[in-house]
């Protein structure tokens, strides 16, 4: 499988650093993702764009409010633009220009014209069905440049998001299918909302295992890579919070992690970039035990 | 009073009375009337005199002396206790002298102070004041006064002008005294004094000699001792013996007494010793205190001692100004030293033995000093006396802290104190008949404390030889041991060998949180959404709390308040809010078991091993580590025999968060659960030997089921003990206040209080207990409780009766008359009582002034003689947790070792090759560790249902086990022994005995087999066993891995027990059986023998128990082969970006490039393992938009190569491949195929793509993807757009009617037209 590479893929916390200053001047586009790669070729394709992402959004959340306040201008500007040279990406052009993620400038704009045109507010549903079937927005051309904003933004959009939670959903899917070669049984969220339980991580192992020498009561599967924020972020809302009902466990980040990041082992929280090798079980049935 | 105590004790020092008549006296025998001296003594009055005695009279051995840091505990006091109201009672002593006064005073004194305040100068004091110099009055004069003034008749030999004048004389004698009236020692002892760093003293006090030396030590003696201390430190941690040097004459640093000055000592607080809040919250408590509780660290007030070196002037004769007097000296004193100290000079009063290495002034002995010597002891013969006085009041339970008597002893023994000087061998002849007795200095030198000290250890042994087995070693290798009592040593040694003291492994090696129970935690137990929710959140800030406190609260500076308070209150604010009370106790109760049963915890803070070492090393080191690190902290933890109660280690988390949640609904809350719990527990059974065994058959499993027993007993009271402390600690809470309340509060309190009933009867639990016998379980969680009283608690009804009660127990509860195997269980009492009876809350008077009504002897009565107190059950480790400062004897000698290394050397050499070797691979062991972690933790999110049945099952199981071997093997091998037997004696001349060995030892190897079969039988029946008790719907692993559990563990037990039992069974079943056959033998019948074989015969070999290996299964997984979807919609993605542009001339696609990427789409929408139907259709959605770009030509492709560039592909079959691709997953959105979108873009390309674009949607048709009505409404809709009607008809027709070959040109005028 693609995923299980032997590359390593935690990253020491200055790496990571020289990484998301390079990152700074990137576009979320396929040139720039190249760029990126040709810049770190040490590390996976996969992890390098994960990373991009975080700080991409990052970058994103930081700024989304000093763009939202030139709506206006942004919209006057592609319009005159697209009328001088219609079949030109100017969309496009405009939120690299102006360093705005090109799916989220297509969707200020998208409000705007709905706005201009039907005399109020759309609601965020019909602005995402056309984000995603730009066919349904009223301008052709408008809808020519958002699907082609779209579908070039590596890191918004509905086929980012789509691809994002596919890959969560393969990574537990992975999970699942490890534990079951290895014959760890095991209940999942579904079993676990079930039977009325406050907060479920993906697995919960019904007979703990020991990895690399701790104790492992559930796995959280994580298909990002751990960055200092969002392992924060994690630890506040998800792990430790299954730590305190179901005690030690384990995350796996298979995108990889800052490696600094796994300092609470000895407290019940491990961190992996992939599945566990070293597994110790009480290996029932077995005269070893 | 004294007077007569004094008395007597002359009297028997001088043989006026006759030993013996004395000791039976003291046993209890009969009343003493003397001599015709009619001395009508009460035991209580006597008793602490002795001791007062005693420790006055070591008083400057104890600490005197330049190279001999003192072994007091007490030394380097922190702030006495300042002076309140209450004080005035011990002032005389606490002014003059340091711990040894201190803890006459702590023990005594009180009873003078509330039965007689004005009774305080003491007649003896005075008597020996005036009878003589000062010389010679080093331990009484001064000193002993308050501890036996009393309340108790006072008989003053002089009158009160008599007293003054004696005082007076007295105290100008301190002030004053010429250096010829306290000739010779004091000249050395200054020089070493200097020489260690100048006390600071003002030169006047340090010429008086050794009187004001003892002043000067004075300060390094707790006056008032623990309790002031304790007082004063709210949440202050105690520090580490301080580094820094002290300028005692400083009033910052010592406030003078009365003050009321909060030591400013800044606390260093890497060692914490977790004062309660009790003692806490009254800063300047009473002046009682116990003995040696406060560690040496802290500072104590120099001047206590100092007003009387000032004070000719009024000079004290009334007590009442006694105290305002004093106030005035002590800062002129102050003031005075302050002008005349180096204040960098280093105190030799704050160095100890315990802390050995000090920059300037290390504690290693003088090597000038000369080492104790038997030939240099004077006053031997009433040494012995003394020491057989004391002796008999230790056995009797007179003394009210039988483990501070030897601590007490153990100071004496290593005492650094040289002799003041050769010339106080011989006591300077002092004139004057009868007082001279007493006055005599015994224990003013080394040989003689040792001698003394020596004397009462021997007499103690049996006491001694239940200490742990460090602490005998370190006695046995003491050289002043050897040297005075080479006999002494031998038997500790002897001792030593047959301590058995085991450190079980620890497996609560992380803290667990408490599992989330669906049963009790999930949304129907709450009363609504919101509630849930809410706790929820509340379980997760509670555990972010401890996990700050955990990471944060040993760092300096660091305060639970400052940092958590406000977090804390607002989640418990939210708790009232949601009502959730009752489920957070719950939680909190639970997790306060979790983290606070661990012996661990009720040890030394510091104790607990480095978490990575303890993983490192796994569970077998444990012991060896642990003994290590102790070794190598004791220098800073050296706190006494009774230390304040306190909340160790993880228990101050819980303790502050309650302080600080000041939620008087949890608590109320928690009461109800922890009284609960306690009380469940405080009836758990644990059964005897008699109750178990059949038939009267004692012994072999009986004994094994006693060690479970054991077991479950020592958890229970573990746990007990910390649920009893936090009752307590909530329950008196509200009652807390930061000083004693005056007579008249404590009054009115009393009254009020003693009308609501109180958390718990504790009268009743303990009579019940004593009645039941199962003191030794429901004492110790009392005593616990009690110990967290107010100060006014003591004195409401219940509980006064309840002390009372304990008091007449504790007499009675003489280890000497105990037998062997419960010796441990009585010992743990005496030593929690006596610890009680010594800790601040106890009040002072009580001891030695209650009547006690023998309540007992009737409640005992009725006794049947099941109960627990018969089963040996507390064992050196549970006495050790239970009573961690038993470990202070240990902490000690080692002191005294490590400071006369250079000297002996032995055991500082030793602490490496012990704690070195290593034991089999560490490997395996740390993979044993994590599988018993792994077991432990396996339980954890199960119900709890499962691990008590389990661990039933395997304990039956195990149980069963033996008796099967028992039935089976054991009989058989014993019947085939007969036969051997009768055999063998049927035949002529044989040796009966040596056929006996012969046969008991063939036996006994055959016996061995004992290991297997016991294997078999438990993995044999333990998985039915338990597989039929747990309930149906547990999971198929759950069940496995229990009934692996239970296997394992039943095995265990069996093969244990066996392992070290079979051999001994087997032995006494054959001598029984053998006895029989001699008996029964004159005739042998020698028919045919079973031989001996039949005995041996082997088993068949070791079928393993479960060898039914899970299955590998062969991961085949042929399904992972496909790519994920995610990778595949990343690459179309990448295409369409092209597709949509901007791209550059280089960016083209061949056929085969799309081909590949359309098998891939292929593949994985085949495999859909890893797929969600979002993915699903994110991935169709991108084939029909690529289609779409395919045939618009937007994303440019060519046929192959680069050969053939500009030559346009055909794409047939790739449209045809897609349309295969959406036949077999028809649910793609094809009508995007026919979007305004789609269609815009094909009218503006070329006759090529238009084709293509037809075929395509020729193709859809064909295959029925498409519907052709569909098609043609929806190019109907064309006709919406700008569009001239006749071209998008004609456009619609063209297309349709010729589906199959793509028309290629005709077409093309009708497709020109521009929107």
């Amino acid at each position: 499988m693609v995923f299980f590479s032997l590359v390593r893929m935690k990253i020491c916390r200055a790496e990571y650093k020289t990484i998301a200053k390079f990152i700074e001047q990137l576009r979320p586009t396929r040139q720039c993702m190249k760029i990126l790669k040709d810049r770190f070729p040490n590390h996976s394709q996969s992890t390098l764009l994960s990373i991009f992402s975080l700080e991409y959004q990052k970058r994103m959340k930081r700024t989304l409010v000093k763009h939202q306040d030139v709506v206006e201008d942004y919209f006057q500007r592609y319009r005159s633009e697209a009328k001088k040279r219609p079949s030109d990406p100017v969309l496009l052009e405009l939120a690299n220009e102006v360093d705005l993620s090109p799916s989220l400038l297509a969707r200020l704009l998208v409000e705007r014209f709905l706005e201009e045109q039907q005399g109020s507010v759309s609601s965020k549903q019909v602005l995402n069905s056309m984000l995603k079937e730009p066919s349904l927005i009223p301008d052709m051309q408008l809808a020519k440049h958002v699907e082609q904003c779209t579908i070039n933004d590596c890191c918004y959009g509905p086929l980012v998001d789509c691809i994002k939670h596919a890959i969560g959903q393969e990574h537990e899917e992975i999970l699942r299918e490890k534990l079951r070669e290895r014959n760890l049984s095991f209940l999942d969220e579904n079993h676990l909302r079930a039977k009325g339980y406050d907060k479920t991580p993906d697995i919960i192992l019904e007979v703990p295992i020991a990895v690399e020498g701790h104790i492992v009561h559930w796995i959280e599967s994580k298909a990002s890579f751990g960055d200092e924020q969002s392992h924060r972020t994690y630890l506040n809302e998800q792990f430790w919070s299954y730590w305190n009902r179901f005690g030690p466990g384990l995350v796996i980040y298979w995108y990889g992690f800052i490696s600094e990041l796994d300092c609470q082992r000895d407290r019940g929280i491990l961190l992996k970039d992939c599945f566990p090798t070293d597994i110790v079980t009480l290996c029932h049935g077995s005269s070893h035990c | 009073m004294s007077f007569r105590m004094a008395a007597l004790l002359e009297s028997l020092l001088q043989r006026e009375v006759e030993l013996n008549r004395a000791l039976d006296w003291l046993r209890g025998r009969h009343e003493c009337e003397e001599n015709g001296q009619d001395l009508q003594v009460r035991k209580q009055e006597f008793v602490p005199f002795l001791l007062n005695f005693l420790r006055d009279q070591s008083s400057n051995s104890l600490t005197h002396g330049p190279a001999t840091p003192a072994k007091t505990p007490s030394t380097s006091r922190p702030l006495r206790a300042q002076g309140t109201s209450s004080e005035r009672r011990g002032n005389r002593s606490s002014t003059g002298q340091g711990s040894r006064s201190t803890s006459r005073i702590q023990l005594f004194s009180p009873a003078a102070n509330t039965s007689q305040p004005g009774d305080n100068p003491n007649e003896l004091d005075n008597t020996l004041n005036s009878s003589h110099g000062s010389h010679g009055l080093t331990g009484i004069s001064q000193f002993s006064s308050p501890s036996f003034s009393s309340g108790w008749s006072p008989a003053p030999r002089y009158t009160p002008s008599e007293r003054r004048s004696a005082q007076r004389h007295c105290l100008a004698d301190f002030m004053t005294s010429p250096p010829e009236t306290q000739p010779s020692p004091t000249a050395q002892q200054h020089r070493g004094r200097r020489r260690m760093g100048p006390f600071g003293a003002s030169a006047a006090s340090r010429q008086t000699g050794a009187r004001s030396g003892q002043m000067e030590e004075g300060c390094r003696w707790d006056g008032a001792g623990r309790k002031g201390r304790v007082a004063v430190k709210m949440n202050e941690p105690v520090s580490p013996p301080t580094q820094v040097e002290l300028n005692f004459n400083n009033l910052d640093d010592f406030p003078p007494v009365g003050a009321a000055h909060v030591s400013p000592i800044p606390a260093k607080p890497s060692r914490r010793i977790n004062p309660t809040p009790v003692s806490t919250e009254r800063p300047n408590s009473k002046p009682k205190s116990c003995f040696t509780s406060t560690p040496l660290s802290q500072p104590c007030s120099s001047s206590p001692s100092i007003p009387e070196t000032f004070g000719p002037g009024p000079s004290a004769a009334s007590p009442l100004c006694l105290q305002e007097e004093r106030e005035l000296l002590k800062k002129e004193r102050s003031k005075l030293a302050q002008q005349t100290s180096s204040p960098a000079k280093p105190i030799p009063g704050v160095c100890t033995p315990t802390r050995p290495v000090r920059p300037g002034s290390k504690v290693t002995p003088d090597p000038q000093a000369p080492g104790p010597d038997p030939a240099k002891v004077t006053h031997a013969p009433e040494l012995n006396l003394l020491a057989e006085i004391y002796c008999t009041c230790i056995s009797e339970n007179l003394v009210p802290c039988v483990f501070l008597e030897v601590f007490f002893v153990l100071q004496l023994l290593t005492t650094r104190s040289v002799a003041p000087s050769d010339t106080m061998e011989q006591d300077p002849p002092v004139p004057g008949g009868k007082t001279d007795a007493l006055e005599r200095d015994y224990l003013g030198n080394v040989h003689n404390c040792v001698y003394f000290a020596v004397q009462v250890l021997e007499n103690q042994f049996t006491l001694l030889s239940h200490l742990d087995r460090c602490t005998l070693r370190l006695l046995a290798e003491n050289e002043r041991v050897g040297v005075f009592s080479p006999g002494l040593r031998d038997l500790l040694v002897q001792a030593q060998d047959s301590c058995t003291s085991k450190v079980i492994p620890d497996l609560h090696t992380f803290i667990h949180s408490v599992p989330f129970q669906p049963a009790t935690d999930n949304r129907t137990n709450f009363s609504s959404d919101k509630a849930f929710h809410i706790f929820k959140k509340q379980r997760d800030i509670f555990y972010e709390l401890l996990r700050e406190w955990e990471d944060y609260h040993k760092e300096p500076g660091w305060e639970f308040e400052a940092a958590l308070g406000n977090r804390v209150r607002a989640m418990v604010s939210q708790l009232t809010a949601a009502g959730n009370h009752c489920h957070f106790a719950r939680l909190f109760q639970k997790q306060l078991v979790q983290m606070c049963k661990g012996p661990r915890v009720l040890g030394s803070p510091g104790d607990a091993p480095d978490a990575d070492l303890l993983g490192m090393l796994g569970a077998d080191s444990l012991g060896r580590l642990k003994r290590l690190q102790e070794r190598l902290i004791q220098p800073q933890a050296l706190s006494g025999p009774c230390p304040p109660p306190s909340f160790p280690g993880n228990q101050e988390f819980f303790r502050d968060f309650l302080q600080t949640a000041s939620c008087c609904q949890l608590n109320q809350h928690l009461k109800d659960g922890l009284c609960q719990q306690l009380l469940q527990l405080n009836e758990v059974s644990i059964l005897g030997p008699e109750a178990t065994s059949d038939e009267g058959e004692e012994g072999v499993d009986g004994d094994m089921e006693q060690q479970d027993e054991k077991q479950r007993y020592s958890s229970v009271l573990v746990v007990a003990q910390v649920l009893a402390k936090f009752l307590g600690f909530i329950s008196f809470l509200p009652y807390q206040t930061s000083e004693a309340p005056s007579r008249e509060i404590q009054e009115a309190a009393v009254t009020l209080r003693s009308k609501s009933a109180p958390v718990l009867d504790v009268c009743a639990v303990l009579r019940s207990c004593i009645h039941r016998k199962r003191t030794v379980l429901t004492i110790p969680w009392l005593v616990e409780f009690l110990s967290m009283l107010d100060y006014t608690g003591p004195f409401l009804p219940s509980y006064r009766d309840a002390f009372g009660l304990l008091l007449q127990f504790y007499r009675r509860m003489r280890l000497g008359k105990v037998g062997g195997q419960f010796y441990l269980n009585q010992m743990l009492l005496v030593a929690t009582l006596g610890w009680l009876f010594q800790i601040p809350v106890f009040p002072d008077d009580l001891f030695f002034s209650m009547d006690l009504k023998d309540e007992l002897k009737e409640l005992e009565n009725h006794t049947s003689n099941q109960g627990l107190d018969n089963l040996p059950l507390v064992d050196e480790q549970l006495l050790y947790t239970c009573c961690p400062y038993l470990g202070e004897f240990r902490k000690l000698l080692a002191a005294f070792v490590s400071g006369s290394a250079s000297k002996t050397g032995g055991l500082i050499r030793k602490i490496t090759p012990t704690s070195a070797e290593p034991r089999g691979p560490p490997t395996t062991r740390s993979q044993q560790k994590i599988h018993l972690d792994l077991e432990q933790a396996f339980f954890h999110n199960q119900p709890p249902s499962l691990r008590r049945t389990v661990e039933f099952v395997a304990e039956r199981i195990g149980s069963n086990c033996v008796k099967h071997i028992k039935a089976t093997l054991v009989s058989e091998l014993v019947r085939g022994g007969e036969k051997t037997l009768r055999d063998g004696l049927g035949s002529d001349c044989v040796n009966a005995a040596k056929l006996n060995d012969s046969i008991c030892a063939q036996l006994c190897d055959a016996g061995m087999q004992a290991l297997e079969k016991a294997t078999r039988f438990c993995s044999e029946n333990a998985p039915r066993a338990v597989r039929v008790l747990l309930p149906e719907e547990t999971s198929q692993t759950v069940l496995t891995t229990a009934e692996s559990i239970t296997t394992r563990l039943a095995t265990e037990k069996a093969c244990s027990w066996l392992s070290s039992n079979i051999t001994t069974l087997i032995k006494r079943e054959w001598k029984s059986s053998f006895e029989r056959v001699i008996k029964t033998l004159p005739s042998p019948t020698s028919k045919e023998s079973l031989n001996t074989e039949e005995a041996n015969r082997s088993l068949q070999p070791p079928k393993s128990s479960s060898g039914q290996e899970t299955g590998s299964f062969c991961p085949p997984d042929c399904n992972n082969e496909a790519p994920l979807a995610s990778d595949v919609i990343v690459e179309i993605k990448e295409v369409l970006s092209i597709a949509v542009g901007p791209r550059t001339e280089e960016e083209v696609f061949t056929v085969q490039q799309i081909f590949s990427l359309l098998d891939k789409v292929e593949q994985t929408l085949k495999s859909r393992k890893f797929m969600s139907p979002v993915a699903e259709q994110m991935l169709l959605r991108c084939t029909v938009l690529l289609a779409s770009k395919l045939v618009s030509g937007e994303l440019p492709v060519v046929s192959s190569t680069e050969t053939n560039r500009r030559a346009l592909p055909d794409l047939r079959p790739l449209l045809e491949e897609f349309v295969l691709i959406w036949t077999r997953t028809p649910s793609a959105p094809l009508t995007l195929l026919l979007s305004e979108l789609t269609l815009t873009t094909m009218l503006h390309t070329n006759d090529v793509q238009r084709c293509n674009y037809l075929l395509l949607i020729k193709l859809l048709i064909e295959k029925g993807l498409l519907k052709e009505d569909e098609v043609g409404s929806r190019w109907m809709k064309l006709s919406e757009l700008s569009w001239p009607v006749e071209s998008v008809e004609k456009f619609k027709k063209l297309s349709l009617a010729s589906p199959s070959t793509v028309p290629s040109v005709k077409h093309t005028d009708i497709l020109q037209v521009s929107p």
